[in-house]
C-alpha cells in the first residue's frame, strides 16, 4: 500500500482576529470569517469546495449554496483534519474545507468555561474542570519522577514569550515572561498557577484541503500531511484521570502516555522519528503538558521530560521549539474546539515560512498536536514540505 | 490554611442512573459499593455493564472496606463554579479492592495531603432532588 496521504495537500489556512472578546461576532459569523479566508488563502472560490467538516462548514455549505457535497460532523481539531484528507484520499471529495469558530458563548466570567466542566455524576460535585483533571496528572508524574514547578513555568515562560512576539496573539505584548514570573502567578489547582493555564478567548480559524493533482492552482506552496493519528481512552473529564488508566489490548500504553501509539504510527508511516521534527506545535493547554507529550512521543525517556525542556531545545533557536505562535496560553484559545486546529494552521504556516514571529529557518518537518493526558486523548499530525 | 469541609452550597449534584442507581444508594445507606466480576474477580468503578478487566457482563454489587491511600490530588484555589468554597482538594483514592475513585478530601486542614496517606470514606448528606448522599473522605490517625 502507498502512502494514505500521498494524494492530499493543505492549501489554505486562516485564523481570524482572535480576541478576548470579538465584539459584533457570534459563532456562526466568526466561522464563516475562517471559511472565507481559508478558501481565499488558497486562491479558491467557494464553488471549488466540495466537501466540508463540522457542523458550522455546513452552515457555510447552506449559504453559499455550493450543495450536494460530502459532509462529516467531526468536530475536533486533528481527527477532522485526517477525516477530511481520508475523504479526499478515498474520492469522496476533491477540495474539503474544514472550519469553526466560537464567539459569545463566555462572558460572565464568575465559573470556568462550559467547555471545561461537563456534566458527569462522578466528577461534577467535587468541583472538578480541566485545570484540575490535568493537575491530578501532572501531581502523579511529580510523584513518581521527582518533576518540578519550576520545569512546567520554564515551558510556560517560553510558549508566552512566542506570543509576547506575535502581533496575531491575543496576549501580544504582555511579556516577556521569566519562570518565576509563571510560579508568583495566582494558584488556580496546584501545581497549576494561572500563568500555566491555557486562557480564555474567540476567534474562528479554518483549513481548506485539496488533491496533490490540483495543487498547481492554488496559491502557496501546498504542505502535506506524512503521517496522524489518533489515541482516545473514553469520554473527557467523565472518569478519575488515572495516570496508570490501562487498556487490555495494549496493557503496556497506559493514559499518562496517551500519545505514544499515534505518534509511533504516525512516525512509521512517514518514515520519520522525533529527531527529525523541527517544529513542535505541540497543543499547550496546560504547562505539564509539553513534558509529558515529550516523553509520550519518544523525544525523551519516561520520567525524564521535565530535565528534557531545561535543556534548552525547546527556545526559539533551539532543536525542537515548541508552540511558536504562543497557543493556548497566549495567542488565543477559542472555545471548544477552534484552539485544537491552531496546532496545525501553525504548522502550515512555519512549513510555508510565512510567519510574522518565530519563523523557524528552513524547517521541514512540524509535528502537530492536541489534547492531553487529562481529557485522555491525544491526536498528532505530522506535516511536510515534501510530497510523501 | 484552611479546614476542609464538605461543600454545602448549591454545587451540581449527581442524576443517578439506571446503572449506577445502586453505588448512590449505597451511600445513602453509608455503605461505598462497586462492581465486581463474577468471571474474574476485577473491581471496576466507575459504575458500568463490563468488566474493565474481561468484559464479561456478569457483575455483582459489593461493599468495599471504605478504605484506600491518596494516589494523586490537586488543591483549587478558582473554583469551577461560585457555589464552591475554596480552597478545596479533589484527589484520586486507590481504594484497598483495586479500584480507583475520584473525590474531595475533607477534615484536615488543605496543605494536610500527600500521596500514599491513608483515607476512609466519610458521607455527607447533600441533598437535592434524588436525596444525594456524597462520599468524601477523610485521613485516618
Amino acid at each position: 500500500m502507498g502512502h494514505p496521504f500521498r494524494d492530499v495537500a493543505i492549501v489554505g489556512v486562516y485564523n481570524t482576529k482572535q480576541a478576548r472578546v470579538l465584539e459584533g461576532h457570534d459563532t456562526q459569523s466568526i466561522a464563516l470569517e475562517a471559511a472565507l479566508g481559508a478558501i481565499a488563502d488558497a486562491g479558491l472560490e467557494p464553488r471549488d469546495i466540495d466537501g466540508v467538516v463540522g457542523g458550522i462548514a455546513s452552515n457555510f455549505l447552506y449559504q453559499s449554496r455550493i450543495g450536494p457535497a460530502w459532509r462529516s460532523m467531526s468536530p475536533l481539531g486533528i481527527p477532522a483534519v485526517i477525516e477530511g484528507a481520508m475523504a479526499i484520499a478515498c474520492g469522496l471529495a476533491n477540495t474539503v474545507l474544514i472550519a469553526t469558530g466560537e464567539a459569545g458563548s463566555y462572558r460572565q466570567h464568575a465559573s470556568t468555561a462550559p467547555w471545561t466542566r461537563p456534566t458527569n455524576e462522578f466528577v461534577a460535585a467535587y468541583g472538578m474542570f480541566t485545570a484540575a483533571e490535568f493537575a491530578l496528572m501532572a501531581r502523579r508524574h511529580m510523584h513518581m519522577y521527582g518533576t518540578t514547578p519550576e520545569s512546567m513555568a520554564h515551558v510556560a515562560a517560553t510558549i508566552r514569550n512566542n506570543g509576547h512576539i506575535n502581533p496575531e496573539a491575543v496576549y501580544f505584548g504582555r511579556g516577556p515572561f521569566t519562570a518565576a514570573d509563571v510560579l508568583e502567578s495566582r494558584m488556580v489547582a496546584d501545581p497549576f498557577h494561572l500563568l500555566d493555564c491555557a486562557m480564555t478567548s474567540e476567534g474562528g480559524t479554518a483549513l481548506v484541503l485539496t488533491r496533490a493533482d490540483r495543487t498547481d492552482d492554488t496559491a502557496k506552496a501546498p504542505v502535506y500531511l506524512l503521517g496522524g493519528g489518533t489515541d482516545h481512552y473514553g469520554p473527557s473529564y467523565q472518569h478519575p484521570p488515572v495516570w496508570d488508566l490501562g487498556g487490555v489490548r495494549r496493557p503496556d500504553l497506559i493514559a499518562g502516555h496517551v500519545g505514544r501509539r499515534a505518534a509511533e504510527e504516525a512516525f512509521a508511516v512517514a518514515g520519520l522519528g522525533p529527531s527529525d521534527v523541527d517544529i513542535c506545535e505541540f497543543y499547550d493547554p496546560f504547562s505539564f503538558e509539553l513534558i509529558r507529550q515529550f516523553e509520550a512521543f519518544g523525544f525523551c525517556a519516561e520520567g525524564e521530560g521535565g530535565d528534557y525542556v531545561m535543556s534548552g531545545v525547546i527556545e526559539p533557536g533551539g532543536r525542537h521549539p515548541i508552540t511558536t505562535d504562543g497557543g493556548t496560553m497566549s495567542f488565543s484559545h477559542g472555545g471548544a474546539s477552534v484552539q485544537l486546529f491552531q496546532r496545525v494552521v501553525r504548522g502550515v504556516q512555519q512549513l510555508r515560512g510565512e510567519c510574522l514571529s518565530s519563523q523557524v529557518p528552513d524547517a521541514e518537518v512540524a509535528m502537530c498536536t492536541g489534547g492531553g493526558a487529562g481529557a485522555l486523548f491525544t491526536d498528532v499530525l505530522l506535516l511536510g514540505k515534501d510530497r510523501p | 490554611m484552611s479546614l476542609l469541609i464538605p461543600q454545602s452550597g448549591d454545587i451540581p449534584l449527581p442524576v443517578p442512573g439506571p446503572i449506577s442507581e445502586p453505588y448512590w444508594q449505597g451511600c445513602r445507606e453509608g455503605v461505598l459499593r462497586f462492581q465486581r466480576c463474577l468471571d474474574c474477580g476485577a473491581p471496576t468503578h466507575t459504575p458500568a455493564l463490563l468488566c474493565a478487566a474481561c468484559a464479561s457482563r456478569s457483575l455483582e454489587w459489593v461493599d468495599s472496606s471504605g478504605r484506600g491511600e491518596i494516589y494523586s490530588w490537586t488543591r483549587v484555589w478558582r473554583p469551577v463554579t461560585p457555589a464552591f468554597v475554596t480552597p478545596y482538594v479533589p484527589i484520586i483514592v486507590t481504594m484497598e479492592e483495586g479500584w480507583n475513585v475520584l473525590s474531595n478530601l475533607v477534615g484536615c486542614e488543605d496543605d494536610a495531603v500527600a500521596i500514599g496517606k491513608a483515607v476512609e470514606v466519610v458521607f455527607h448528606n447533600s441533598g437535592g432532588a434524588d436525596d444525594i448522599v456524597l462520599p468524601y473522605f477523610q485521613l485516618v490517625g
